[in-house]
């Protein structure tokens, strides 16, 4: 079953158009990559779908149409965004930045806990005080109180020590194993290809490949991502 | 126990003692005093739920402290003249109970708060303050321009109103009362800030984006902040109106709306005990430098710009350390 759907999706900042036609579908359950050079509109994709800027063409959610619902209505309907950079509520901490987020479902404080333990440790320290990894966890630990069918995972590995790295992508292997639908945006393809079923390139504001994992040979990573 | 909790806690341990001291030392006057105070806390506590936790910087928090001392005033004429307040299909009496008014004025000022709400929450920062300028303006001049209330001259109430096993008239008991109500208000607000919703709003204050990805809607948040800071305010007013058994459009005035800022500011604001501190400070300055000189707010203006240049936490920060409210 089709959880999320995009079709032909353009956008612009002001007068300079940034997504030009995307395409993208992700069934209840799939982990979906999504990647792209630098400034190629994978965040610009995750900020029309979050409905964080105004978009055209089809963009659907569980059948219902997204174009034009406010950012906090999208969320309520369970995409649930761990945005590029963290932004945790630096002020509150752990504990009460998962509360703040929370809504019923079986995603509670205490199963995020048991996803990253440190942040069990952590639960009375403000979230101003956590390292950058904590703060990554925090912010998807945030994401999943709010119970979402699909995690937006933007950039969620990035500038973290290879260990919490690997913690990071260990919490992604058991959502994945527990059915979360995801879309996952990094610039790691090992990580990607034992993460996700299937991935889609972005290349200047269009998505110009797209396929299961195991097609998405080196030949086509260098010539759309350049590695 | 932190340094703030053990000031707090004096604080409220003095709100006790002065007054008692005032009964032994048989000083009504002073009771009065406390009572003005205690009073003022309760309104700049309701205010500290909207600006404190809500980051919503109101000026026109008059419009609730009067149409609370309002809801007292025509309810309390209604009953001592014996005439009903409508008779129409149904008929709706004055009455001279506290707890109805106090109900009514929460009421109707949360309905106000509602409303104003409604449409000055699509503005943000100086086009918020300017809308509530606004709101307060026209009940200002409303109830001006009421006659069957008073009009420019206010609403005189005889008898103070009374509450089921106290002496309202004996001024320890009123102040009791009054002090009960500020008690169960800063319980509750410690019991929001806690909360979920107070958590959300407190983010909401700070990173209102992210508020909307989690699937809140920082509006509705602060909206709801409002109105229970506008009830709040109102039931202060109802109180105040009861003080001084009169009730006059001052109340509904602009320098109204910024006194209980003052008080909040001063104090320090999203601190648990700042409106009272700010409060309390407020109508010691007016008691004894308005002895010295008419002029005595010239001096307030200067604590005031102290305050703000030097001790952004307000009085408890200044004492307490700048850090979170209560970190």
């Amino acid at each position: 079953m089709t959880l999320l759907s995009l079709t032909q999706l353009t956008a612009s900042y002001g007068a300079t158009q940034a997504l030009f036609g995307v395409d993208l579908d992700i069934a209840a359950g799939e982990a979906v990559a999504m990647m792209g050079r630098n400034g190629m509109g994978k965040t610009t994709t995750v900020r029309c779908i979050c409905r964080m800027m105004p978009a055209q063409g089809t963009l659907v959610f569980d059948g219902q149409d997204l174009s034009r619902l406010p950012s906090h209505r999208a969320a309520r309907l369970g995409i649930g965004l761990v945005p590029e950079g963290r932004r945790c509520f630096r002020d509150l901490s752990v504990a009460e930045n998962l509360v703040a987020a929370a809504r019923p479902g079986a995603w509670h404080a205490g199963r995020v806990e048991r996803l990253f333990p440190r942040l069990g440790e952590r639960r009375r320290q403000r979230a101003a005080s956590l390292s950058g990894g904590e703060q990554q966890m925090l912010a998807i630990g945030r994401a999943l109180m709010t119970n979402p069918r699909m995690l937006i995972l933007d950039e969620a590995t990035e500038g973290l020590a290879p260990t919490v790295r690997a913690e990071i992508w260990a919490a992604i292997a058991t959502l994945k194993a527990d059915g979360m639908a995801m879309l996952v945006i990094d610039k790691s393809l090992k990580e990607l290809r034992g993460a996700c079923d299937r991935a889609v390139i972005l290349e200047r504001g269009r998505s110009v490949w797209a396929g299961p994992m195991r097609a998405l040979t080196t030949q086509v990573a260098n010539t759309h991502l350049g590695l | 126990m932190n340094r703030e909790w053990l000031l707090n806690a004096a604080l409220l341990a003095g709100l006790v003692v002065v007054p008692g001291w005032a009964v032994w030392a048989d000083e009504p006057f002073t009771i009065m005093l406390a009572t003005r105070a205690v009073i003022f806390a309760l309104a700049a506590a309701g205010l500290n739920i909207a600006l404190g936790l809500g980051g919503l910087v109101s000026l026109g928090h008059a419009v609730f402290f009067g149409i609370g001392g309002y809801a007292m005033g025509v309810l309390a004429s209604h009953a001592q003249n014996y005439t009903p307040l409508y008779d129409g299909v149904f008929t709706i009496q004055g009455t001279k109970s506290m707890p109805v008014i106090w109900l009514a004025a929460a009421v109707t000022s949360g309905l106000a708060a509602w409303l104003i709400g409604v449409l000055s929450l699509r503005t943000s920062g100086a086009y918020f303050i300017m809308i509530t300028l606004a709101f307060g303006q026209m009940a200002y001049f409303f109830a001006i321009s009421w006659p069957a209330y008073g009009g420019e001259d206010g609403l005189s109430i005889y008898v103070r109103n009374g509450f089921p096993g106290l002496n309202t008239l004996d001024p320890i008991q009123f102040y009791g009362l009054c002090l009960a109500w500020l008690c169960l208000v800063l319980w509750g607000y410690a019991r929001l800030r806690r909360s979920p919703f107070g958590l959300a709003l407190d983010s909401a204050r700070q990173v209102p984006d992210r508020v909307r990805a989690v699937g809140l809607d920082p509006r509705r948040l602060q909206l709801v902040a409002l109105v229970l800071s506008g009830a709040v305010t109102g039931l202060a007013g109802a109180l105040f109106a009861d003080l001084n058994r009169f009730v006059s459009p001052s109340m509904l005035s602009w320098q109204m709306s910024g006194e209980i800022i003052v008080f909040v500011i001063i104090g320090g604001v999203a601190r648990l005990f700042g409106p009272v501190a700010g409060a309390v400070f407020y109508v010691m300055m007016e008691h004894w430098l308005g002895g010295i000189s008419d002029y005595w707010q010239i001096f307030l203006g200067l604590v005031l710009l102290a305050v703000v240049l030097f001790g952004r936490g307000g009085l408890i920060g200044m004492i307490c350390g700048k850090g979170r409210p209560d970190a």
